[in-house]
């Protein structure tokens, strides 16, 4: 590692104003990405600004139609919560299967999120769902929050506060493990709600997306039959020495349609 | 920058000036000489490091020392009884012959622990899919497997099963 400073704020606000105070200096939430980057040398910061202490970013709040949760909320917490359970099920199943069990008790949604790895789980659950990710400055919509590989829409400096999930009608994720490092080697997460169906695919491409050809069949008749003619293109999906294009592209069209079926409530 | 640390380590209130670099698996092995805790990959794979934060599991080189601020650390050191007796985890690794070279251990039996806390009357299947996060490259698992469902039996029979931290 290079050398950083460090801060652990007690507040928001001073988390905030320290990474104003500082160019370039980074968030730390779990570390269970931000600290194997820092010590390959893969990321450096002058300073690590710790938001372990924040309280404030560690709730959960279910409601009739919304379940949010805070930024700071350990992936162990939301598979183990009682409200993500009743409200979203499914978004409990996900953190369930995150990583290991070690990586659940550290990790993160707001890390997650931020850190948009291309493979990753919650940003699946955020896209098909429809989320809205609020920060200290702005609420920004799923559609527009993650913007290529490893980017997202956040400015320097910017917290991720909460993460606000419109509870859908019914939903699904179905995840092929890369066995040996436990990421999506595809995921795809299907939902259905507020008039609208959505279908969001991670580990195929250089960050997650949406399948609007699919979205349109299922609009029409949500079932797995739907979509078992939909042609998934090979063209901009990953080829790496786990699986080639045209084998990510075979795996979404599988797994969204056996997704569709345990949305259904099928298994 | 040097930043003061304070954490509880089994039980015994710890204090240390740190590079805010320390990884808390040096801070145990180096400066508190706790070499129990093992580093296996030293990449967040292994699970070799595994300890106890506030009661969870986590990978001691995966995480900084400074995360551990305020928090209670417990290592495979903090867990026999008050008499030096194994822990019913560690007694049942002996037992079913859970191990042979032992490096992969300390972070399974710590791993283990808290899979049985969390999952009582786990079965085969669920020891198997909870152990991902600790890898072994001698035993072939299935002793480990037997002992970590022993182990978890006894545990739950166990009147004295509070592990502490
Ligand atoms: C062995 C292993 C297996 C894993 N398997 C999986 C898996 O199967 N699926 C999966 O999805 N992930 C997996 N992960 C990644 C894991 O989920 C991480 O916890 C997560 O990607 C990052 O969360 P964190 O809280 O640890 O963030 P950190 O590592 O602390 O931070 C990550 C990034 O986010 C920024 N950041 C953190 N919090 C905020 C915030 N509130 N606002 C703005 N920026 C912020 C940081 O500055 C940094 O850039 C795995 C990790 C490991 C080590
Ligand atoms: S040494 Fe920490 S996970 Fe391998
Ligand atoms: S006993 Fe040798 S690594 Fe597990």
């Amino acid at each position: 590692m290079h050398t950083f400073d460090y801060h652990r704020p007690a507040t928001l606000k001073d988390a905030v104003a320290l990474l104003k105070k500082t160019e370039n200096a980074r968030p730390l939430a779990g570390g269970q990405s931000l600290t194997p980057a820092l010590k390959m040398r893969l990321a450096q910061t002058p300073a690590l600004v710790d938001l372990g202490a924040l309280e404030e970013l560690r709730t959960i709040k279910l409601e009739a139609a919304v379940l949010t949760i805070g930024a700071g909320v350990r992936h162990s917490e939301v598979a183990e919560s009682k409200d993500v359970k009743i409200g979203l099920p499914v978004l409990a199943k996900l953190a369930a299967h995150i990583g290991d069990r070690q990586v659940r008790n550290m990790g993160t949604l707001g890390g997650s999120l931020a850190n948009n790895d291309p493979a990753a789980d919650y940003p699946a659950a955020v896209l098909a769902l429809s989320a809205t990710i609020h920060t200290n400055r702005r609420s920004i919509p799923a559609d527009k929050f993650f913007t290529g590989l490893y980017e997202t829409a956040l400015k320097p400096g910017e917290i991720i506060t909460s993460v606000e999930f419109p509870l859908p009608k019914r939903a699904a994720y179905v995840k092929f493990k890369q066995p040996a490092s436990r990421f999506a080697l595809v995921g795809v997460f299907v939902s259905e709600g507020g008039g609208q169906v959505r279908v969001a695919v991670t580990g195929a491409a250089n960050s997650v997306f949406r399948l609007k050809d699919m979205e349109k069949k299922l609009g029409e008749k949500f079932a797995p039959e739907a979509i078992a003619k939909v042609k998934v293109s090979a063209d901009k999906l990953n080829s790496d020495l786990h699986a080639a294009a045209d084998y990510r592209a075979h795996l979404i069209s599988v797994l969204a349609q056996r997704a569709v079926g345990e949305a259904l409530g099928g298994k | 920058m040097t930043v003061s640390v304070s954490l509880t380590v089994n039980g015994k209130a710890v204090t240390a000036d740190i590079d805010p670099r320390t990884l808390l698996a040096q801070l145990l092995r180096e400066n508190l000489h706790l070499t129990g805790t093992h580093i296996g990959c030293d990449t967040g794979q292994c699970g070799a490091c595994t300890v106890h934060l506030n009661g969870r599991a986590v990978k001691a080189c995966n995480l900084l020392a400074v995360q551990a601020h305020g928090a209670n650390v417990t290592t495979i050191e903090g867990i026999c009884g008050a008499h030096g007796e194994l822990h019913p985890m560690q007694a049942a690794f002996r037992e079913h012959h859970g191990l042979q070279c032992g490096f992969c251990t300390p972070g399974m039996v710590m791993n283990a622990i808290e899979l049985a806390q969390k999952h009582p009357n786990a079965n085969e299947a669920t020891v198997r899919a909870e152990l991902d996060g600790n890898l072994c490259r001698c035993t072939g698992y299935h002793n480990i497997v037997k002992a970590v469902l022993a182990g978890a039996a006894d545990m739950s029979k166990s009147v004295n099963n509070s592990v502490k931290g």
